[in-house]
């Protein structure tokens, strides 16, 4: 199914059957975000965060057992992470307040919680996310936002981008290989004066493709509304296999207000 | 005596920016007929063909599909009509997948799920794509695509169907499968398009526009063997190609 359903946006996408694979997808969305929820409402300064955020890993990791995706996987949807980690990374040291020394270089202690706890959270929910994506075909995320009642709009615009993606970006290979084959090199800074007239040609390609394609929904009868199939009730066993996650996210971070 | 499948009176239409494109056409086509809609770039073709289903409006004269007026308050049943498949099948495929894609029409109409699916693979068997539901139209070949745009309109059981240079960018093989699908459907067809072999192996009659009017209309062999009205209206057979001897 993965080759299937390939294309950029698809690649995410790791074909299964698992339970986590079977869940309706809007139960997912609101698992992840439920989950994402709980781990950035958790107190960075606590003397218990760091317990907190190893029960979330662990929670996390679970859910990733469960649904086959491997830990190769997992680390490659980390990947997204890297300008968090910059801007983390940073905050040691330019944040004010008292120093500390870490091999032999001074900075904010303040600095240093915070970039932990920001990391920490940012991977938790990335991690979250990546076992959402790699379980869920993107169009089937879309069906639940919808379901979620996400603005129709929105929805159709995402599913445009999903559907055109693949197209346009065969426009700009078919663009690319007429400059290079007519001897062009992107190499220098004066490439700018051809690229910037490429980019402005395919955004006005893709815009008048957009008004043919408004024009042959209209022919088929498009009011404004996106006509979907109807969805089937959601078994109470559905939610509840889906809210575990979330759940026992709440339940650690409840133990640590708790007990900590 | 039933109403014709298309009754165009009089017709006339000029583009906000002054452009004048149709003056007054007029074209009658009966239920069941395979028509070729002929003329040299820029002659109106395109805009008559976006007035058959109400999507311009405004000018002087009338349309009206199967005994019903083009107007405001017939849309709807307008646009299932008269269904359009256009030249370009990434416009008319934009759902993510083939089903939901054919499906697009009857949901607009409102039908009950049950119909839509019955419709769906009854649209996508009438063009030889059984199966082909679930697949993202971008992996489907550029030929199975373009049948896949005919069954996105058979799915609303039109009157007319009208195809915009269904042969473009077709080859050979692609080709004569969709003339096969399409000498096999029992609809009215209008097919606009400069391949005149095309419209000769498929349509009995042709009708030629030029400077936004109808210049010729008649049996599509006697047209395509007037060279004197080809060269008048920038209409070109290809090299070697004779219409009186094709069976």
């Amino acid at each position: 199914m993965a080759a299937v359903h390939g294309g950029v946006l698809g690649a995410a996408y790791l074909a299964g059957h698992s339970p986590v694979h079977r869940l309706e997808p809007h139960l997912k969305l609101v698992a992840v975000l439920g989950f994402a929820l709980v781990v950035v409402a958790t107190p960075v300064d606590a003397a218990w965060s760091w317990a907190a955020y190893g029960g979330y890993l662990a929670l996390v990791l679970l859910a990733a057992a469960v649904a086959g995706v491997g830990p190769a996987r997992l680390a490659r949807g980390l990947a997204i992470e890297v300008p968090f980690v910059l801007f983390a990374l940073l905050l040691p040291f330019v944040a004010q307040g008292p120093r500390v020394e870490v091999a032999g270089i001074a900075v904010s202690e303040s600095g240093l919680v915070a970039a932990g706890g920001l990391l920490a959270k940012a991977t938790l929910s990335v991690l979250a996310a990546v076992v959402l994506a790699a379980t869920t075909e993107p169009r089937a995320l879309l069906q639940g936002l919808e379901r979620l009642r996400l603005p129709s709009l929105l929805v159709q615009i995402l599913m445009f981008m999903i559907r055109y993606t693949d197209v346009v970006g065969g426009e700009l290979r078919r663009m690319r290989v007429a400059r290079e084959s007519r001897g062009f090199e992107g190499r220098h800074l004066g490439a700018l004066r051809v690229l910037g007239p490429a980019a402005g040609s395919l955004f006005v390609r893709s815009y008048e493709r957009g008004e043919r394609v408004h024009l042959a929904m209209l022919s088929r009868g498009y009011t404004g509304r996106m006509p979907g199939a109807p969805s089937a009730a959601v078994p109470l066993q559905a939610w509840l296999t889906a809210l575990a996650l979330p759940l026992g996210a709440a339940a650690v971070l409840a133990s640590g207000l708790l007990l900590g | 005596m039933t109403a014709p499948a298309l009754l165009v009176e009089d017709l006339a239409f000029a583009y906000p920016d002054g452009h004048q494109a149709l003056y007054g056409v007029d074209l009658r086509v009966e239920r069941g007929e395979r028509v070729a809609l002929l003329g040299p770039n820029g002659a109106g073709k395109t805009t008559l063909v976006l007035h058959l289903n109400g999507i311009l409006r405004g000018g002087r004269g009338s349309v009206q599909v199967a005994g019903l007026p083009v107007a405001q308050r017939n849309l709807q049943e307008v646009r299932r009509r008269v269904g359009i498949v256009f030249q370009d099948p990434d416009d008319q495929l934009f759902m993510p997948t083939v089903g939901e894609d054919v499906a697009f029409g009857p949901r607009n109409l409102g039908l009950p799920e049950g119909e839509v699916q019955a419709r769906v693979t009854a649209a996508l068997a009438q063009v030889g794509m059984t199966g082909a539901a679930g697949r993202p139209p971008h992996h489907l070949s550029f030929g199975q695509r373009r049948r896949v745009a005919v069954a996105t309109v058979l799915s609303m059981h039109p009157e007319v169907l009208v195809l915009d240079e269904p042969s473009s960018n077709l080859d050979p093989a692609g080709r004569r499968e969709l003339a096969e699908v399409l000498e096999s459907l029992p609809v009215t067809v209008l097919m606009v398009t400069h391949d005149l072999p095309y419209a000769l192996q498929l349509c009995p009659r042709s009708v030629v526009l030029d400077g936004g009017v109808v210049v010729a209309d008649g049996p599509t062999r006697e047209l395509l063997a007037d060279p004197e009205l080809l060269a008048r209206h920038r209409l070109e057979l290809p090299y070697g190609f004779d219409p009186r001897t094709v069976p």
